[in-house]
């Protein structure tokens, strides 16, 4: 019988890739085992394996084809003689549906009520200055670019962590910095998260500027003791003497079906650490012009980056920019009611907000940034117009952000609150695997809807 | 290339002091130990608080490292710290403010005894957490590699902190990229209140880089001549590109872990047969004496010297004034 060879997923994230080369012409006999292609995504080039037997009977998709689909049948295999008409013109097996995911009983009158106002106008302020000129670029790029950059500007910056150099960055982060800068400022280290951090840490105290990648951060809990003793309490501890400029980086947070250990969120823990600044950014020209205020920061950053946002593409200011650290920004203007969110939470908020303009509620998303100086001024501003906040996060609900902006909100603008402030964040259990649990684990804009529709009674 | 992973110890002997060297290290081990009394008896006046870990025994190891050492090589250590600072340079009455928590402190009166620093000096610190001070001493060496400035970071820590996992990712690294740190393992016998054979499956602490190839040699620690001969030896490794070097210090400390250490743990006969039969500062002083390169009363006029500066620094660190109030919230960030 007829077997497709579908196109593979070849990472937890991987949606989509490009079909670069065959390797096995139709009519080939095939053995399992064999390279039958190569694929292209962008993090990697990965070679396809043929897990069946027989003679390649047909290619459905060309070499060189972009934007391959995970699931989408490439090519057919055939037992010798067998007719293989049919099965290279079926269509691809549907995807598993998933599990209709409960929603919580959140109190959110049925009825919609009229609009209260008008929708916004345009966005208040403008982020660059006009006739900036604009590329687009994925946050993968904007990362290393910024790293570059800075690299090129001071020789005492240098990247050191697990395969950032050889391998060119685990999540191709660093992809052409160990080319450009060569291997003592771009720095592989065997994998020991508590020595390396340490290390980069001594290195600082002497003025060097290392930035240490973390594989994720989920490792850095190996390495948090030189994270909050050694860089982040130094300077007080001198009497202002000896700082350390460092910057802590990788992703945070869930990627996708990667379990309990690999799936948390720190930014309320590092959040809590004076001495620390915590960036969390969620488009790519704020992850490069935070990670490039980062790397000139006289102080330790922990700069947390997210997976799942890397491949995402925004458009980037050309040129050098800096975006600063400690300003919150306004996302999408609006009057009824503040969403604040931050890195990947970002993208809840604002599918909320734009779903919520058909119920003629109008949201303002707050983007936060930066976690820790928190930008509280700019949340006050926007709940002094609007009366409400939302906030959104993917880490648990206790001692969340969400705590401490409802906490703030409470202590310092009582008498703007019309309602309750309600937290959305992840679900307070273990990351679990089986991919319905897991989706319910996170939050979702539904909830998010829900939490603003309970907040503006409608 | 292969490296023969220990020596054994040497036998000979060390190579003796001349006058000079013989009263330079005489008089620095005796300022640390007056110094050193005179915070045990500060800390019992209820004038120095918290933790207070006293260097007292342990004096030749730094000293004579020092000794060694070149202006511009890097210090760090732990929280039995006192005696690392002197020996680098820095002053009584900043360290001895810092013990009494006042704003003429090396810290301001923010870091207290076990968080001094001095950027002048090359000093480190002052590290509370066991072991964290040997990822952070290797991260110097790293720098040093980094700027080929041909420096070499001195990395001591105790038997205690020897058995932390961390230490063993830096020996790996320091190897490996062949950076100039040397590791002394202050060796004082005890870890807190636990003998080294009742926490160590190796208790010959030389051998603890054989894994990664990085030699190592038990040096008498009580024997300030044996401490700059070996520690000469390991700086020159370091410095000439070789890599990491390990020296063992087998040394005692002849006070409780801490202030509030009530030393159940060992006999005072043991404490006893030490400070009589080894004192590192009687040693120098008899060889002072016995060799007839100084009279009684010079050595009694550098302890007259030595009291002085003690006891000004202990007045100062009682008169200075405690930090302004605004001080809580100032060097949290730059």
């Amino acid at each position: 019988m007829a077997t497709q060879i579908l196109m593979p997923a070849l990472s937890p994230t991987m949606e989509e890739g490009k079909l670069s080369k065959w390797l096995k012409a139709v009519g080939d006999t095939i053995k399992s085992g064999d390279v039958i292609a190569e694929i292209e995504t962008d993090k990697a080039t990965m070679e396809v394996e043929a897990v069946d037997e027989g003679r390649l009977a047909a290619i459905l998709v060309e070499a060189g084809t972009e934007g391959v689909k995970v699931n989408t049948p490439i090519a057919v295999i055939a037992a010798e003689g067998e007719d293989v008409s049919a099965a290279a013109s079926s269509p691809a097996p549907a995807p598993a549906p998933a599990a209709p995911a409960p929603q919580p009983a959140l109190a959110a009158p049925a009825v919609v009520t009229a609009p209260a106002s008008p929708p916004p106008a345009a966005p208040e302020e403008d982020e660059y200055p006009a006739g900036t000129e604009m590329a687009n670029q994925t946050v993968r790029e904007a990362l290393r670019d910024a790293m570059a950059e800075e690299m090129r500007a001071d020789p005492s910056v240098f990247v050191m962590g697990e395969e950032v150099a050889e391998y060119q960055g685990a999540y191709k982060i660093t992809q052409g910095l160990l080319q450009e800068f060569g291997p003592e400022r771009v720095i592989d280290t065997p994998i020991t998260e508590h020595g390396f951090a340490g290390m980069g840490v001594g290195a600082a105290l002497t003025g060097l500027r290392p930035i240490v990648e973390f594989m994720t951060f989920n490792f850095a809990m190996q390495a948090i003791d030189h994270i909050i003793n050694s860089a982040a309490k130094t300077l007080y501890m001198s009497g202002g003497q000896m700082g350390c400029p460092i910057v802590f980086r990788g992703p945070n947070g869930a990627a996708a079906r990667v379990g309990a250990q690999h799936s948390q969120d720190y930014s309320a823990w590092y959040s809590q650490i004076p001495g620390l600044k915590v960036v969390q950014p969620y488009t790519a020209a704020d992850f490069k012009g935070l990670l490039k205020a980062a790397i000139r920061d006289p102080n330790p950053v922990v700069f947390l980056e997210n997976e799942i946002l890397y491949g995402q593409t925004f458009p980037v200011p050309k040129g050098d920019f800096i975006v600063p650290i400690g300003k919150a920004k306004v996302a999408r203007p609006g009057h009824d009611c503040t969403i604040v969110s931050f890195g990947i939470g970002m993208t809840y908020a604002m599918k909320a907000a734009e779903e919520l303009t058909k119920k003629h509620i109008y949201c303002e998303v707050v983007d936060l940034r930066t976690l820790r100086p928190l930008d509280m001024a700019t949340v006050i501003k926007s709940v002094q117009k609007t009366g409400r906040c939302v906030t959104v996060e993917e880490g648990w609900p206790q001692c969340s952000i969400g705590s401490e902006i409802a906490s703030r909100l409470v202590s310092e603008a009582f008498d703007y609150l019309d309602a309750p402030v309600l937290k959305v964040t992840g679900k307070d259990v273990p990351m679990p695997y089986a991919a319905n649990l897991e989706k319910l684990a996170l939050p979702n804009v539904q909830e998010v809807i829900d939490a603003v529709r309970a907040v503006t009674y409608r | 290339m292969a490296k023969s992973a220990t020596k054994s110890k040497v036998e000979a002997g060390p190579a003796p002091f001349t006058a000079d060297e013989e009263l330079t290290a005489y008089r620095m081990m005796l300022l640390i130990r007056r110094f050193e009394e005179k915070a045990g008896q500060m800390y019992g006046m209820g004038l120095i608080g918290g933790f207070c870990h006293l260097y007292i025994g342990q004096e030749a190891v730094v000293v004579g490292m020092q000794m060694a050492m070149v202006e511009g090589d890097q210090t760090i250590t732990g929280y039995r710290d006192h005696g690392h600072m002197l020996a680098c340079g820095m002053e009584s009455r900043g360290v001895m403010a810092e013990l009494t928590g006042r704003r003429g402190g090396y810290s301001k009166g923010k870091g207290g005894s076990m968080h001094m620093f001095s950027v002048e000096k090359q000093f480190f610190g002052g590290h509370g957490i066991v072991g964290g001070q040997v990822s952070l001493g290797t991260g110097l060496g790293f720098a040093n590699r980094y700027r080929k400035n041909g420096k070499v970071s001195v990395t001591y820590f105790g038997d205690g902190a020897a058995n932390q996992g961390q230490v063993y990712e830096s020996f790996n690294m320091a190897e490996l990229w062949s950076l100039p740190v040397v590791y002394v393992i202050e060796n004082n016998k005890y870890a807190m209140g636990t003998a080294v054979s009742r926490a160590s499956a190796q208790t010959d602490f030389s051998k603890r880089g054989v894994s990664f190839n990085i030699p190592g040699e038990q040096v008498d620690g009580m024997d300030v001549r044996a401490v700059r001969e070996a520690g000469a030896r390991a700086l020159e490794h370091a410095r000439s590109g070789k890599g990491p070097y390990i020296l063992e210090m087998q040394t005692y400390r002849y006070r409780g872990h801490s202030m509030s250490d009530p030393a159940k743990y060992r006999s005072k006969e043991e404490v006893q047969k030490m400070r009589t039969e080894h004192d590192p500062i009687e040693q120098v002083r008899q060889r002072l004496l016995g060799g007839g390169l100084v009279s009684e009363e010079d050595l009694k006029k550098i302890d007259a010297e030595v009291r002085d500066i003690v006891q000004d620094a202990a007045e100062f660190a009682q008169t200075d004034p405690e930090p302004d109030v605004s001080e809580l919230w100032t060097d949290i960030v730059k």
